[in-house]
């Protein structure tokens, strides 16, 4: 009946003398432990911030599976994933530092204010020890400085934005998920490949951060390449029929149309290019082609036909056929009956490090678990051999060309791998100008 | 006391004891139990409460008085709290400069969109504020992400100027803070099995909120008051007896503008991130449905409203489906699956489907909103104690506490 | 010029389902003088009416693939529709194919009776109630039905295909004397539009030319009088209802193969169509129809490069900037009656 999750509350209880009256007022501050929430129970509590309305609704639900089962694989339950092909052995099958694993969850909504609302509560409530998830990157720059201050550590979710590690960068935050620069680095050649060197490139782009960071990415690789970029127009968030946009592009005399778009607007915007017949056209005698940077699996099926041919990049598929990758897709795809979406992934594969990060350090300290992740090497986990980097927390791995398959078997095949690009071209120095300013900070402990 | 009333002196005794009280109101269950998921006495809510509370004592000043329906009034929060936020960055992380630039410039900002949307009434009135609301939203979502921060929202970084404040010592952020008083101090009183926080931020914010609804109450009962009421009631009357309403449409406009930057000032304080969605027309929806739900035009109506609103969303939405197996889990197999089933789809993520249901049965049964329920209960015990209290009861139903 | 020409035309047909969803609204306002902010909801409703009925008909069953697996390692199953059995190959194809079209059929009725449901079992205990609460109620109504649906599909964008004839572009320049190639426009997107004009003519002919709505026109004038002369108005304005929930509803039906149709998108059309009903003018019909192609033009232009180039940003806000400005030169919007919700 009851549910056994020993908070920061609880424990105080613990110290109080069964049914004594008032004890003396314990300061937040002065906890003996020295951090925020340290578990001093059988039990350990995680914070899974995830989207369960709006927009980004579905891709939290898959986010929140993941979740569920990482939780499963932490506590010895099921077949353990890709913790048998992890590369780190410090994970036992007996919860974390032989704490059993507990969770809570919470809607971050994908604003900001409801997603640091939502952390919150899992901090000052809940007593979580790990704050991780969220669809979008304003959500993870909000909720990544808040865990700065509270002393926890927050393991991004679906991220993308270069700010993210870059000018918003906080120490007591981690991503593993890939960036814009990372997509344009490992789009340019591809482009290069398959459409030629002499392209004139039109963009849309989403009239917010992540929008500027990323056609920003991909235009400068791609100009790198030869390309020249014809033309950028900001279209608003709140956009939903792309037409007035679209129109001018077949004034233009771009031959690729590159939509720097995710989510509902790339469904939108994809398909009313489509709808206006900018892939049957040819100009300066060459196909006209269509590039999408971010491209989401749960996006793809939203946009249906339209994305059959078009060239963007993932983080992860489930169609890779690496030990890693598959362990994962096999223990996803039996508790479930599909296979996981790249967020599905990326949430996973995040709890799974922290977990390890804590078991080598021996410790739920925040900074000892930075100490842990700092320049941590791994591989198994899908994405090939991967370096947490120190400087910025971002993780380093071969990232995914994909483009919409021509003729799906289902209604989840519907991207395929066109080349994995190795981590070495996509890597970049920490102080690179696209993700300058910001610094990293301390690691904070909180208490 | 205070130039009041008995009634209303009551009342606002009440609000300070329920302000007071708070961190024991709200969690009544032992910590540990299978209900303390249901237990809202933490610091982040209960700050959400009063600030929300502000924000709607202000909103009801303009509304239940005048009877003009804002539907831009997030704008004002909005602003309010990029200005305390800037004041963060620029000055000094002491909250009183931040709330007091917060309140200036959330009234000079109404001053402007009042002065130029008084000029219509009715919806006309309403559509004028959405607009100004929304072309707010969207520039601070875009263009003028230098300022605003954008996307992520503004927010502090470790390089600010700060220039009263000595450096920063170390690699952290400083936190808001009244003259050395931490915002997130907190205290922990355990009591057997119940624990409860009492959060410093908390506590600033109540105390600001008590003023406020103490203002607002002055407001209602003054010559000032009267006349919006005026307004209200029969507007083309005010004119023929050669009145002119605009300059106290706009003052109470004016008024309850600051009162929004107030909160928006606060939620700074409490939090120091100030992003475009509180400007989104949702969110001045969002405060618009507050004052109905606790109802309008009375005085503790709005406070009850915003609580019943931000406690669905903190609340409800974190209950998940292993919660509720642990809660079923004394029940045979097969029934707490079909108990589980049949709750979960207004749990967690479908929190709205119960919010949308709560407004719906709020308005059809209870007229008056929240208020006129609490009315209602007290009748049936008036009526019980005392016989001869229904004549009195049923004078409170047509004429709600104010 | 030609980009002009396009602009227009993206406008106009911007503009026909913002006038489409201000009809309704107006007709709901004008007739019953309840604000309705489920209307949204159900132009919503509307959308997913073709998705249902796309689904319905493409209903399927599975049959194994010999010799090959899935991603589990399961014998592998292809879906067969049952159209397929029934119709046989082609015809159940061609049927499938047609389902957002054929959705008009099934949406009439369905949209009919939620709007009568709705009035007669909500609506009408509100008419003496203040705005306020009519907000508050339609408001929740509105929240409860997008939740139902989010319930039942999800809250991913679900796409709807126009019918295969209907994909591909009309060249229009070459009709009017431009060369061939500058002004292409979607073929579905000519059709919505010829398709707002004909369902906003219908409902004028109705209100104009039938004794019907003869009377409706009488009762938004002067609901007591009517009601004095013995005519039950009440039935008459619920029946309005149900036929401005038909407008949005066919709005909705006929938008999906423009944009993927999900959960929210009625309150992401809900505000601009309050805007549109207000700069119209309250209680005209003409007004609405005139605000929405006035603003969805307006929209399109402001998105051009060259004026985002003198005004950044202007696309973000030219709506409300417009309607900031129509009404503070024209009180009650473009064609306005004195007296209507100015209180």
């Amino acid at each position: 009946m009851t549910k056994g999750n020993l908070t920061r509350r609880g424990v105080l209880k613990t110290g109080a003398v069964a049914g004594a009256g008032l004890t003396l007022p314990t300061y937040l501050r002065a906890q003996d432990s020295g951090f925020t929430n340290a578990p001093t129970g059988s039990t350990v509590t995680l914070g899974f911030n995830v989207p369960q309305s709006g927009p980004y609704a579905e891709e939290g639900a898959d986010e929140l599976r993941a979740y569920e089962l990482a939780v499963e694989h932490l506590n010895g339950e099921g077949d353990g994933g890709m913790m048998n092909t992890f590369s780190s052995k410090a994970l036992k099958g007996n919860g974390i530092l032989g704490k059993k694993v507990e969770y809570v969850t919470g809607d971050t909504q994908t604003k900001s204010d409801a997603a640091r609302a939502s952390a919150k509560s899992m901090i000052e409530k809940d007593g979580a020890v790990m704050i991780t998830g969220g669809s979008s990157s304003g959500v993870a720059v909000a909720v990544q400085a808040l865990c700065q201050e509270a002393g926890v550590i927050f393991m991004a979710g679906l991220t993308h934005s270069n700010d993210t590690t870059g000018k918003d960068k906080k120490a007591n935050g981690f991503r593993h998920f890939f960036n814009s620069y990372m997509s344009g680095a490992a789009l340019a050649p591809v482009l290069a490949a398959n459409y030629g060197k002499d392209r004139k490139a039109y963009h849309l782009t989403a009239d917010y951060n992540w929008g500027y960071t990323t056609e920003e990415a991909v235009k400068s690789s791609t100009e790198a390449m030869g390309w020249e970029t014809v033309g950028t127009v900001l279209t608003p968030l709140t956009q939903t029929d792309f037409s007035s946009y679209i129109t001018p592009v077949l004034q233009s005399d771009a031959d690729v149309l590159v939509l720097n778009h995710y989510g509902g607007n790339m469904v939108n915007s994809l398909t009313n290019a489509v709808q206006f017949g900018l892939r049957d056209r040819m100009v300066n005698g060459k196909q006209f082609e269509i590039v999408v940077p971010l491209y989401s699996r749960l996006m793809a099926k939203g946009a249906g036909e339209n994305v059959k041919g078009i060239f963007g990049s993932t983080n992860w598929h489930w169609s890779l056929q690496d030990e890693g990758s598959q362990a994962f897709v096999k223990s996803f795809g039996t508790k479930y009956g599909f296979p996981p979406s790249q967020a599905a992934h990326t949430c996973y594969v995040q709890a799974l490090l922290y977990a390890d990060a804590v078991e080598r350090a021996g410790s739920f300290a925040p900074c000892a678990v930075v100490e842990a992740l700092e320049g941590f090497e791994f591989d198994g986990m899908g994405n090939g051999p991967t370096l947490y980097r120190a400087e910025d927390h971002q993780c380093f791995k071969d990232v995914l060309v994909v483009k919409g398959k021509e003729n799906p078997e289902s209604e989840f095949d519907l991207l395929e791998i066109v080349e994995v690009t190795p981590v070495d071209q996509v890597k970049y120095a920490p102080d690179h100008p696209q993700f300058a300013g910001g610094a990293l900070g301390t690691c904070n402990n909180g208490a | 006391m205070f130039g009041l009333n008995r009634k209303d002196a009551t009342l606002l005794a009440i609000v300070a004891a329920l302000i007071v009280f708070a961190p024991f109101i709200l969690n009544p269950f032992p910590a540990e139990s299978g209900w303390a998921q249901f237990n809202a006495g933490y610091p982040d809510l209960m700050q959400r409460f009063v600030i929300f509370g502000i924000f709607a004592i202000g909103f009801n000043i303009l509304f239940g008085l005048t009877g003009y329906l804002s539907f831009g009034h997030a704008a004002f929060l909005g602003v309010g709290s990029y200005a305390a936020v800037w004041m963060f960055k620029l000055l000094s992380m002491n909250v009183i400069p931040a709330i007091i630039l917060a309140v200036i410039t959330a009234g000079l900002f109404a001053l402007v969109i009042g002065y130029v949307s008084l000029r219509r009434s009715g919806i006309y009135f309403s559509i004028l504020t959405l607009a100004f609301a929304q072309m707010s939203f969207a520039l601070a979502y875009s263009v003028l992400t230098p300022i605003t921060g954008g996307e992520t929202g503004l927010q502090l970084a470790l390089d600010d100027p700060r220039i009263l404040d000595a450096a920063a010592a170390g690699g952290n952020i400083p936190v808001p803070s009244l003259f050395g008083m931490e915002m997130r101090d907190s205290v922990d009183l355990t009591f057997g099995a119940w624990v409860f926080t009492f959060n410093f931020g908390y506590y600033f914010c109540g105390l600001v909120m008590l003023i406020a609804f103490y203002l607002s109450i002055r407001i209602f009962r003054s010559p000032f008051g009267m006349m919006l009421r005026a307004v209200k009631s029969n507007q083309q009357r005010l004119n023929y007896t050669g009145l002119n309403p605009r300059p106290y449409t706009l003052a109470a406009f004016v008024i309850s503008g600051m009162y929004a930057g107030l909160a928006g000032g606060l939620m700074a304080s409490m939090d120091p991130l100030a992003g475009a969605e509180r400007m989104f027309w949702t969110a001045s929806g969002e405060v618009v449905l507050m004052t109905i739900l606790g109802g309008v035009g009375t005085l503790i109506g709005p406070v009850l409203g915003a609580g019943m609103i931000k406690y669905m969303e903190n609340i409800i939405s974190k209950i998940n489906s292993d919660i509720l197996h642990t809660w079923f889990a004394f029940l045979p197999d097969g029934l707490e699956d079909v108990v589980v089933g049949l709750i979960y789809p207004f749990i967690g993520k479908g929190w709205h489907l119960t919010l949308g249901i709560v407004f719906m049965l709020v308005v059809i049964f209870l007229p008056g909103g929240l208020v006129q329920g609490g009315q209602k209960i007290a009748a049936v015990f008036r009526r019980r104690s005392a016989n001869a209290g229904g004549a009195e009861a049923e004078a409170a139903k047509q004429n709600p506490a104010e | 010029m030609d980009a002009i020409i396009l602009q227009i035309l993206n406008g106009l047909d911007k503009g026909s389902a913002y006038a489409l969803i201000a009809l309704g609204l107006t007709l709901i306002f004008g007739t019953l003088g309840v604000v309705n902010f489920a209307h949204g909801a159900l132009f919503m409703i509307g959308a997913f009416c073709a998705v249902t009925l796309s689904r319905l008909l493409s209903l399927s069953h599975q049959v194994a693939v010999p010799g090959e697996v899935d991603f589990l390692g399961n014998p592998k199953m292809r879906e067969v529709p049952y159209a397929y059995d029934i119709f046989g190959e082609n015809l159940g194809a061609t049927i499938i194919d047609w389902a957002v079209p054929l959705s008009i059929l099934f949406a009439i009725p369905v949209m009919i009776g939620i709007g009568v449901i709705m009035e007669r079992g909500l609506i009408k205990h509100f008419y003496k109630r203040p705005h306020a609460d009519q907000i508050l109620v339609t408001f929740g109504l509105a929240i409860v039905l997008q939740e139902i649906i989010k319930f039942y599909y999800g809250a991913n964008p679900i796409p709807t295909p126009a019918p295969s004839a209907f994909v591909g572009s009309f060249d229009f320049g070459a009709l009017i004397g431009f060369d061939p190639g500058t002004i292409i426009y979607p073929y579905w997107r000519l059709v919505y539009f010829a398709f707002a004009v004909v369902i906003i003519g219908a409902v004028f002919a109705f209100l104009q030319f039938t004794t019907f709505g003869m009377v409706v026109r009488a009762g938004m004038a002067d609901r007591e009088t009517v009601g004095l002369l013995g005519i039950n108005i009440d039935k008459r304005f619920t029946i309005m209802f149900g036929l401005a929930a038909a407008v949005a509803g066919l709005a909705g039906v006929m938008y999906t193969p423009i944009n993927s149709p999900n959960y929210h998108m009625g309150m992401d059309f809900l505000v601009l169509s309050f805007v549109v009903v207000v700069v119209g003018g309250m209680g005209s019909l003409p007004g609405a129809v005139l605000a929405g192609f006035l603003l969805g033009i307006l929209e399109s232009f402001a998105s051009m490069r060259e004026v985002i180039a003198i005004v950044p940003g202007i696309n973000q806000v030219v709506i409300y900037l417009v309607a900031i400005i129509i009404l503070l030169t024209r009180p009650r919007g473009l064609m306005g009656r004195k007296g209507v919700m100015e209180d």
